[in-house]
């Protein structure tokens, strides 16, 4: 059976920031396992603008962003294989794989680093009633047809779902020639970036209707249109709200899952909270030497922050082959509390974290002016003004080695918002 | 006077700004966290741009489209004529990022570039 | 001049193909959409009835019975997937009991074997622990089963295909002429004569009976809606749960599938649109409502898609099966409601003799009574996988990473007889799309390979033939 140091599961983003880093930091015998024929995973068909902001100070595309990585991948010479599907990975880290040309084949890693992405939650999880015509798409199924195929899904469109896949098909339908008649919102929020309203959906005077959703979906072969309706504080529809919209074509943006099959699979413990493997500071799950980052991890909104992330995984998966990592020591967990939904990490070891450890989450509400406050047990450490906190971006708080050691007996780190 | 309230889509922070339109035509910017905001502001106001982002088809190459965009933003009333542009162009693998794929695209004196590779197919 | 049309290509029609397939005979199956198993057929519960529901003596008692019978020897023919997971009725007070005695006494009548009544709850427990609590007695019915429906109603016509049953798709009658020598059908494709009709026409049945005889039948869409689960819900249960029937009506009934998802349904609702097979709130919610009563922690969360079905309801709740009196050569297979699927073995067997009394055909010594499904790569061990996929690569690219279905096995639903067209003709072969992200990632994929292997234009690609068009055009070409 072949060996390899670290195998990562997935070539898009995530996957290829972790080998960039894993090679950086020392470790030779790397190789990446992509699904798809190409890499760069989701980001080859989101060929809009807005990416990099962050990471390379400029805005770039999604394939530009993605070629960025794709250069010091093969500047570093590291090995990958496409079209290659992960079909199970044991316990103890044997990865069966299959493609074409070598057909079904086994490997044995010292470390894995999961970076598989995520997945489009479908119209059947959200039991709208109605028929089952053709013309019902996922947004991100409609964006690849778009965006990598050149085929428009149809003419007339209603989306359901303002996050951000939603908001940016509105404005890629209609650069393509079809009407997007509305945009409807379950919640009394977006889901989406500001900016994307604004650009996908005020340029071209396209409404979006919050505290709607489609109550009825209409039409035999073809989608004929739906029923929008508006809904109550409980999110139940209101009777006699009901709209008709005659459309061909019914866009779904309502939520990404995590892809986590493989990991559940293996034994890897899962927050049912974000569906992702539950990590500690490493990005390490609780099988040694298995990481996660990257939207398999928690649904990021930044492609920006999962590279950042994956810097990370890849970083320390190469401590772990090279056995450069400090024994066990003062573990503390991190737990979610007020408004504050899940952490990423949920636990953490002092004696091993780097001295700069970043916990991203998310809220569950709308907050404006409010304070994210982080408690070391009963203690009140950090107290961060926040203008506004939405469940549709995600936050951060750096916890630091330094701050961390003053506190032996700490046992529960506790993030909050907090009013005034 | 005049207030007109943006939201900045610089970057995705997405800062509300608020701006404050004299009648001599002078200009107060606020709500930005970073000097791009009150450049954006301005902008908005007066000559509103966008980078326009589209695909055209490619022959010969792995994949059956190729993603471009215009090298800078354009004015917003030409977001159309530009991909109106596009619509029968082809071009022939290789694409290479950076490629000028339509040169002046609209007459808005900005080129269309690629944003992804296409290798020919072996 | 066919010796026989079957109207319907649903699960009665082709197994009554299949049947006369055994003989020689000219045969023609009119279906009106595009692929077999488009109707009641492909929505329903899937799964294998023992036999204890119809009334004592009735046809439907009886073939329901024979079909349980015949359905393991029938799969392991036709290949296709069936397990005999037996069922249990569950009954949630002792004044129940006597109902759920009476069911099991019909049940030996209508002569189901294995019929237990069970009352100690350890042991009811220990069978399905996730019953719910307050569970006094199940009646066990080890000969019930679950099945694929596509799978079997596919297996059947491709046997029959294979055989020399035609098969003509898109195909509408419109009406129906008694002739010299049999009778004249008009279709949306134009004239077919034959000399005996086989009108397994599912809801539409009554429509074409009613065409010729003077002795009217009705029968009513009966609506019932179902929830699938995903397959990490699938263990929720280990057999077919229903609830004892009570003066609210059936209950619905939990169930795992063949493929190892959940399923729980149906509603039932008397309709008048024949094509009516919209899911409704209200439908939704009183599954939900009435899953939960016999079983519990049902992780309705996990609901991947809903879908109802029509079901064929004739007034007199009894399967016809007859050559009319007064239409001779008019053979009606009609009213064929549930028990229908575990029955159509027997039917289509019933079928056959009827056409065989009337034409006295010969026995075809052709025949070839078994069929190969298209093979699951997941059957084989590593070794033979591997082999397989060096022999043809095409098993080794995944196309449906929720089901982990390869392009091979695609391939080889598209270009065996009666091959699939669409997207759902796909799904419904290769399950390709029916995972849980319900087609998301695979259908563009898909509808690659259809063009590519059938030469159809995207644009003209539909999701189930006829007019649902899967896209509109291509990009900028209205700008």
């Amino acid at each position: 059976m072949k060996q390899i140091d670290i195998v990562i599961i997935g070539g898009g983003p995530a996957g290829l920031a972790a080998a960039i880093s894993a090679r950086d930091s020392g470790v030779k015998s790397i190789l990446i396992l992509e699904r798809d024929k190409e890499l760069g995973g989701i980001l080859n068909q989101c060929i809009h603008n807005g990416f990099g902001l962050h990471t390379f100070k400029e805005e770039l595309t999604g394939p530009e962003y993605a070629q960025r990585f794709e250069d010091q991948l093969h500047a570093r010479k590291i090995d990958y294989m496409l079209s290659t599907m992960v079909m199970e990975i044991s316990p103890d880290k044997v990865v069966t794989a299959m493609n074409r040309t070598e057909g079904l084949f086994q490997i044995r890693a010292k470390a894995i680093v999961l970076a598989m992405g995520c997945r489009e939650r479908p119209r059947g999880a959200l039991n709208i009633p109605g028929s089952r015509p053709a013309g019902i798409y996922s947004a991100g199924t409609a964006q690849r047809l778009v965006n990598m195929e050149g085929f428009l899904p149809g003419r007339e469109v209603v989306i359901l779902g303002s996050g951000d896949i939603g908001l940016i098909m509105a404005r890629r339908m209609t650069l393509e020639g079809a009407r997007v008649k509305v945009v409807a919102e379950l919640q009394p929020y977006s889901g989406g970036l500001k900016r994307n309203i604004v650009q996908c959906l005020d340029d071209y005077g396209i409404p979006l209707k919050l505290s709607h959703t489609v109550v009825d979906i209409h039409g035999r072969e073809r989608l004929e249109g739906v029923t929008l309706a508006q809904v109550d504080e409980h999110l139940k529809p209101i009777p006699g709200t009901e709209e008709f919209y005659s459309c061909d074509t019914l866009l779904l943006s309502v939520g990404l899952i995590p892809e986590n099959e493989l990991s559940a699979s293996m034994g890897v413990r899962m927050n049912p909270i974000t569906s992702g493997p539950l990590v500690n500071e490493s990005l390490e799950t609780n099988i040694e030497g298995v990481f996660a980052c990257g939207n398999v991890l928690h649904v990021h909104d930044l492609v920006d922050f999962v590279s950042e992330e994956a810097k990370a995984a890849g970083k320390h998966a190469a401590q772990y082959v090279q056995g450069d990592r400090q024994p066990p020591g003062h573990a503390v967990e991190l737990a979610a509390a007020n408004g504050v939904r899940y952490t990423v990490p949920s636990r953490l070891d002092v004696d091993r974290m780097e001295n700069l450890v970043t916990v991203r989450f998310r809220v569950g509400q709308v907050f404006q002016d409010c304070y994210i406050s982080v408690y070391f047990d009963n203690q009140r450490v950090q107290h961060l003004k926040k203008r506004a906190l939405a469940p549709g971006e995600m936050e951060e708080v750096t916890l630091k080695k330094e701050i961390l050691s003053q506190y032996p007996d700490l046992h529960t780190i506790t993030f909050k918002v907090e009013k005034g | 006077m005049k207030t007109i309230e943006l939201i900045c889509i610089n970057c995705p922070l997405g800062c509300p700004l608020t701006v404050n339109l004299e009648e001599d035509g002078t200009m107060s910017v606020s709500g930005n966290t970073c000097p791009r905001g009150e450049t954006y502001a301005r902008k908005e106001i007066t000559n509103p741009t966008r980078i326009v982002t589209s695909t055209v088809a490619v022959t010969g190459a792995v994949v059956p489209r190729v993603a471009v965009k215009t090298r800078e933003d354009i004015p917003k009333g030409q977001i159309f004529p530009c991909v109106q542009a596009l619509k029968d162009v082809t071009v022939q693998a290789p694409v290479h990022i950076g490629d000028v794929i339509l040169p002046n695209a609209a007459g808005t004196g900005v080129d269309i570039i690629a944003t992804q590779n296409a290798d020919i197919m072996r | 001049m066919y010796d026989v049309i079957i109207i319907g290509s649903g699960v009665s029609g082709a197994a009554a193909a299949r049947e006369l397939s055994r003989y020689r005979v000219k045969a023609c199956v009119l279906e009106k959409e595009e692929d077999v198993c488009s109707g009641t057929s492909k929505a329903n519960s899937a799964i294998i009835h023992a036999g204890f529901d119809a009334a004592s003596g009735s046809l439907m008692a009886k073939l329901n019975v024979e079909g349980n019978r015949m359905l393991p020897g029938l799969s392991k023919e036709l290949d296709f997937p069936f397990e005999m997971c037996g069922s249990l009725v569950v009954c949630l007070d002792q004044d129940g009991l006597p109902a759920l005695e009476a069911l099991r006494d019909r049940g030996i009548a209508n002569g189901v074997t294995g019929l237990e009544l069970i009352t100690d709850r350890n042991r009811i427990r220990e069978m399905e622990p996730n019953l719910t609590e307050t569970v006094v007695a199940v009646l066990y019915a080890p000969t019930a089963g679950i099945v694929c429906p596509f799978g079997m109603n596919i297996a059947l016509a491709e046997n029959a295909c294979t055989n020399g049953v035609e098969f003509q798709f898109n195909t509408e009658v419109q009406s129906i002429r008694k002739t010299e020598g049999g009778w004249a059908l008009e279709t949306n494709q134009g004239p077919f004569e034959t000399r005996v009709v086989v009108n397994a026409a599912g809801v539409y049945a009554d429509r074409f009976h009613n065409m010729v005889s003077e002795k009217k039948i009705h029968i009513t869409p009966r609506k019932g809606e179902y929830c699938l689960l995903d397959k990490s819900a699938g263990q929720h249960v280990n057999h077919t749960i229903f609830a004892l029937p009570d003066k609210l009506g059936k209950g619905v009934l939990v169930t795992r599938t063949i493929h190892g998802n959940l399923l729980v349904g149906p509603t039932a609702t008397d309709i008048e649109d024949k094509d009516s097979t919209s899911t409704t709130r209200e439908g939704l919610d009183q599954l939900i409502a009435k899953a939960g009563k016999n079983v519990d922690r049902l992780p309705m969360r996990q609901v991947i898609t809903s879908f109802a079905g029509l079901r064929a309801h004739e007034d007199g709740h009894e399967f016809i099966i007859e050559e009319l009196a007064d239409a001779p050569g008019f053979v009606d297979c009609a009213g064929i409601e549930s028990p229908g699927l575990t029955s159509c073995p027997a039917v289509g067997k019933r079928v056959a003799e009827i056409v065989r009394s009337i034409l006295s055909l010969e026995p075809d010594p052709d025949f070839v009574g078994t069929r190969k499904g298209i093979l699951d790569p997941k059957t084989l061990s590593m070794e033979e996988h591997a082999a397989l996929i060096r022999e043809k690569p095409a098993y080794g690219t995944i196309l449906c990473r929720c089901e982990m279905i390869s392009e091979g096995e695609i391939l080889d639903a598209i270009h065996r007889p009666l091959g699939a067209k669409s997207l759902d003709g796909v799904k419904r072969r290769t399950r390709a799309g029916m995972g849980r992200c319900q087609a998301g990632f695979c259908s563009p994929r898909t509808m690659e390979i259809l063009h590519r292997e059938l030469g159809i234009p995207v644009t003209e690609l539909t999701k189930f033939g006829g007019g649902s068009r899967l896209v509109a055009g291509t990009n900028k070409d209205m700008l």
